[in-house]
């Protein structure tokens, strides 16, 4: 019997050192989609606003903390944690990419000082000509804006690095598996 | 026979315009201005570099340094830079097309684009938007291209209100001052300095002490205000794909993204050489931009957005309404300003290639010394700045700043273009030179000027473009040309005609040339291998010793050894920006050694410029073939000596280390370029040295530009770099040794002693 390593899972295991080893993450976490609500619930600070999840058989239903979708500038301002899908994941550089829709991912992304994006394990890439091939059919498919989100939102313009700017000062990633 | 160019006419790079008709930098009108010109300058140099340059040069190293490191990350660097290169060649070339493609994209979109031929029409255009918009209030993310039409001018002398959402670019815009860098406007503000401002700009209940932490929270929340009451945001963009008409922003701090989608309108802005065919071109440069930037593997964002975007839209002035479907507005500005006349133009349509990452600034030795402030123009800055400038703002922008680059080609692989930014550099130059205008006292260096520029070149370049000359005279009549030259009177009188700076020591020149010795003595007989040791200037009329040490090395590892008739290779006039004295000079040396490579003869180069010109700059000034043959046919001498031993030659021929067995050793800048360190560093230590290396980019001195009056004082500040390393390593008792002779008179200049080159400590003698 072999042990075959299936591209996937290398691409996943690839994507998780890359994050924590170049300390793009505050955290990584690998859920099934039973244990979503779980394991989701740890990582919210409220109050939170989200964009809703394109995956099938998971939701906010059962996540231990109101959430805000659709949220007014005045949510969004206040919110702490802001919850998005990715639609891929780059191994090699830690790299999520955030569609932008009607939902509302560019700001519920950006405005809030804690961004936890969920990426499907099968949406693991791993490396970016694969990326923009993938990114390549999106576009066709009408996705036709997206962030490629590496780390938290950083600056060095005031004399070191500070981390959070506009954007989030920490990222969390949620890798859901078997779907 | 040798070269089929006629080196007068026939190089396209040479400018055939009337020189008259050029806008070209005064050269000056005699040597009391030529001497005040050079003392002024010195003197802002010598401000920005005590006011300035400690931050510049902490940041730009910083910079560089984590450059390199990102660029370690990956094992396919040079296969990406082909990539961006041959994508960037493609979109350039098919520009119009590129223009018509995203019109007609972002059009079907729904969104507007404008073509803007001039500052004045694209700034014209911007707030006729505004208008339409019933806009007051911008919000701009940080942009090159507004700074070059310098809009937010325009757009407050209209009454708009126009804030920076760049941390470092706001910063700018509160002093008041220019960008020193193409990716950090600010980088020449050390904490205190922002913090000072801001105490002074906002009165701050409790003031900041330069904590970058509170300095960026501060900032990060007046910004964030000002977004959220904006009607209009405007980005730049560093990449704009037809196909989609999409736009990539390439950030760090997330300003970029609300710029673009908090107010309800955006305004692109950006040059029309931006432009790629699809996202699918992006890829490469994703993976580039960063590391060659700010040595990041990638920036924390890569926005690629179609506007208007189906991003719900806020309304911050009702806060409690949620976000909903609503009308967006996109406007994309393609700014022209030049352009298309550089696509037109054989030698600055390079420039049109740069995505602005800054990597050329970084690893500038002279740029971490003076910053942007002083090595650029009316916007852009470091070495492809003057591309730019030259493009434009014209020829007066760019010769302010043009002779700042030495051509040591340190930025050349850190380009993730491959812009030859050297080469660009040098036309430029050549272009100032043509535009200036007649000196009444070129009669000081007649007769020693045997060479193809026109008369109003600046007679301090004429002379340096004319060393061989001096060289000839100078060794024909020594020792009295050195007991002259070493006199007070004729150093002042130098400084102030010529600007040979009098703090300077000048060349020795030897009675007895390098190839005189030669021709006075047989080589081994019989040997089965025979090369060429190419009697470079400065060997052959000043330190004839390195190559009488390479004749016996080569000798002694079983080589004949010939040292050729021929002629200087060109280097001096190229780095005056003479290139058709070059040109001519190198169809002369490529004359007199082609005959010798034709029979299989190797040839062996001690002076590392020189050596980098036969193996880089003759493909400017040569046929495709006659390059082709003396470059492979070229070799480095100690890279030489290593692919001897490595083809079994006997090193025990060569003497082991002994004596001081520890060195400190400083490569030459052009030498590292291609690549070539290594082979001395492999070669000494096979012989039982130990070796440490330099890790500065250049020694500063760079040629003749450390002997030049208005940059003596740059010159030694980048040497400071040098010494500060060498000094330990020094009195841990290194001995330091060098390969270049600028180098070594650099070192000299700073140590006290002359460093050996490398060939000198294997010679058998």
């Amino acid at each position: 019997m072999s042990l075959e390593v299936s591209p996937d899972a290398e691409s996943m295991a690839t994507f998780e050192s890359t994050l924590e080893e170049r300390d793009l993450a505050a955290s990584v976490t690998v859920a099934s989609a039973a244990e979503f609500p779980d394991a989701l619930s740890e990582l919210l600070v409220s109050p939170v606003v989200a964009a809703d999840l394109p995956f099938e058989g998971v939701s906010y239903d059962n996540v231990d903390s109101e959430i805000t979708l659709s949220p007014s500038p005045a949510e969004l301002d206040a919110a702490r944690t802001g919850i998005t899908a990715a639609g891929l994941g780059v191994a090699d550089y830690g790299t999520v990419t955030i569609r932008s829709t009607p939902g509302g991912e560019e700001f519920v992304s950006l405005y809030p000082e804690r961004h936890v994006v969920v990426v499907a394990a099968s949406d693991i890439v791993p490396d970016m000509p694969t990326a923009f091939g993938r990114l390549a059919e999106e576009f066709a498919a009408g996705y036709t804006s997206q962030i490629l989100a590496t780390g938290p939102s950083a600056t060095g313009d005031m004399g070191g690095i500070v981390k959070g700017v506009h954007g989030p000062q920490e990222a969390h990633v949620m890798i859901l598996e078997d779907r | 026979m040798a070269s089929e160019q006629s080196p007068q006419s026939s190089n396209p790079a040479i400018e055939e315009t009337d020189p008259e008709g050029e806008p070209g930098a005064a050269a000056d009108a005699g040597p009391a201005d030529g001497a005040r010109s050079r003392r002024e300058k010195a003197a802002a140099l010598r401000h920005l570099m005590a006011t300035e340059g400690k931050t510049v040069g902490e940041n730009t190293r910083g910079f560089n340094e984590s450059t390199e490191e990102a660029i370690s990350h990956i094992s396919n660097y040079e296969d990406l830079r082909e990539r961006a290169r041959v994508i960037k060649e493609e979109a350039i070339a098919e520009l119009p097309d590129l223009i018509d493609r995203v019109t007609e994209a972002v059009e079907a979109n729904g969104g507007s684009v404008y073509v803007a031929e001039d500052a004045a029409d694209a700034n014209e255009h911007i707030a006729s938007l505004m208008d339409e918009h019933s806009a007051q209030k911008m919000v701009k993310s940080k942009s090159m291209t507004t700074e070059e039409l310098e809009l937010n001018a325009a757009l407050e002398a209209e009454d708009f209100d126009v804030v920076e959402t760049d941390l470092g670019e706001w910063v700018i815009q509160i002093a008041e001052e220019a960008p020193s860098h193409l990716i950090g406007p600010a980088i020449h503000k050390p904490p205190e300095e922002i913090a000072t401002l801001f105490n002074e700009h906002f009165d701050p209940a409790e003031p900041f002490n330069g904590d970058p932490d509170e300095l960026t929270q501060f900032a990060r929340d007046k910004v964030g205000e000002h977004i959220e009451e904006a009607d209009v945001g405007l980005t730049g963009a560093n990449f704009v794909t037809a196909e989609s008409g999409s736009i990539a922003l390439v950030t760090n701090e997330g300003n970029a993204r609300k710029t673009a989608v908090t107010p309800p309108t955006h305004v692109a802005v950006t040059g029309v050489e931006k432009l790629l065919p699809s996202v699918r071109e992006l890829a490469p440069f994703v993976e580039l931009i960063g590391r060659t930037g700010t040595g990041q593997d990638i920036t924390s964002y890569v926005s690629l957005l179609t506007p208007p975007t189906d991003s719900p839209v806020l309304d911050f002035e009702d806060p409690e309404k949620p976000m909903a479907e609503g009308d967006r507005d996109f406007h994309l500005v393609l700014v022209d300003n030049g352009r298309l006349a550089m696509r037109e133009d054989a030698q600055l349509k390079e420039t049109l290639y740069c995505i602005r990452c800054g990597a050329c600034n970084n690893s500038c030795a002279n740029f971490q010394s003076v910053g942007g402030h002083g090595f650029g123009g009316e916007t852009y800055t470091g070495g492809i700045g003057t591309g730019w400038e030259a493009g434009i703002e014209g020829l007066d922008s760019a010769g302010d700043f043009n002779d700042l680059c030495t051509g040591c080609s340190r930025c050349v692989n850190k380009c993730p273009v491959k812009i030859d930014i050297p080469w660009i550099n040098t036309v430029v130059r050549d272009r100032v030179n043509r535009g200036g205008e007649g000196s009444d006292y070129s009669f000081l260096v007649e007769g020693l000027t045997p060479d193809s520029e026109p008369e109003g070149i600046d007679v301090q370049k004429r002379l340096f473009g004319n060393i061989e000359s001096l060289a000839k005279l100078g060794s024909a009549t020594a020792p009295l040309s050195n007991w002259l030259t070493g006199t007070r009177p004729v150093r002042i009188l130098l400084d102030r005609a010529l600007g040979v700076d009098a703090r300077r020591e000048l060349p020795q020149w030897r009675r007895e040339t390098f190839r005189e010795w030669a021709s006075g003595r047989d080589s081994i007989p019989g040997a089965e291998r025979e090369v060429l040791v190419y009697p470079d200037l400065y060997t052959n009329y000043v330190l004839p010793e390195r190559g009488k040490a390479a004749v016996r090395v080569l000798e002694a590892l079983g080589v004949g050894v010939t040292v050729p008739e021929v002629g200087e290779s060109g280097r001096a006039p190229l780095s005056q920006g003479m290139i058709a004295t070059a040109d001519r000079k190198a169809s002369a040396v490529y004359a007199d050694l082609a005959e010798h490579v034709d029979t299989g003869r190797d040839v062996v180069v001690i002076e590392p410029s020189d050596l980098a010109m036969f193996r880089n700059d003759y493909e400017k000034l040569l046929s495709e073939e006659s390059f082709e043959r003396l470059r492979d046919s070229s070799y480095e001498v100690m890279e030489y000596v290593y692919g001897l031993l490595e083809n079994g030659a006997d090193r025990e021929a060569l003497p082991k280390a002994n004596g001081t067995r520890e060195l400190a050793y400083h490569s030459h800048c052009q030498q590292r370029t291609l690549g070539l360190e290594p082979y001395t560093t492999a070669v000494l230590s096979d012989l039982g040295y130990d070796v440490t290396t330099s890790e500065v980019e250049c020694c500063g001195m760079a040629g003749s530009f450390g002997y030049k009056s208005e940059y003596y004082e740059v010159s030694m500040d980048v040497g400071q770099q040098l010494k500060d390393q060498f000094e330990a390593e020094r009195a841990n008792g290194r001995r330091i040794v060098a390969s270049g002779t600028s180098c070594g008179d650099q070192l000299e200049a700073l140590f006290g002693d002359a460093p050996p080159h490398p060939i000198e400590l294997l010679d058998p003698r």
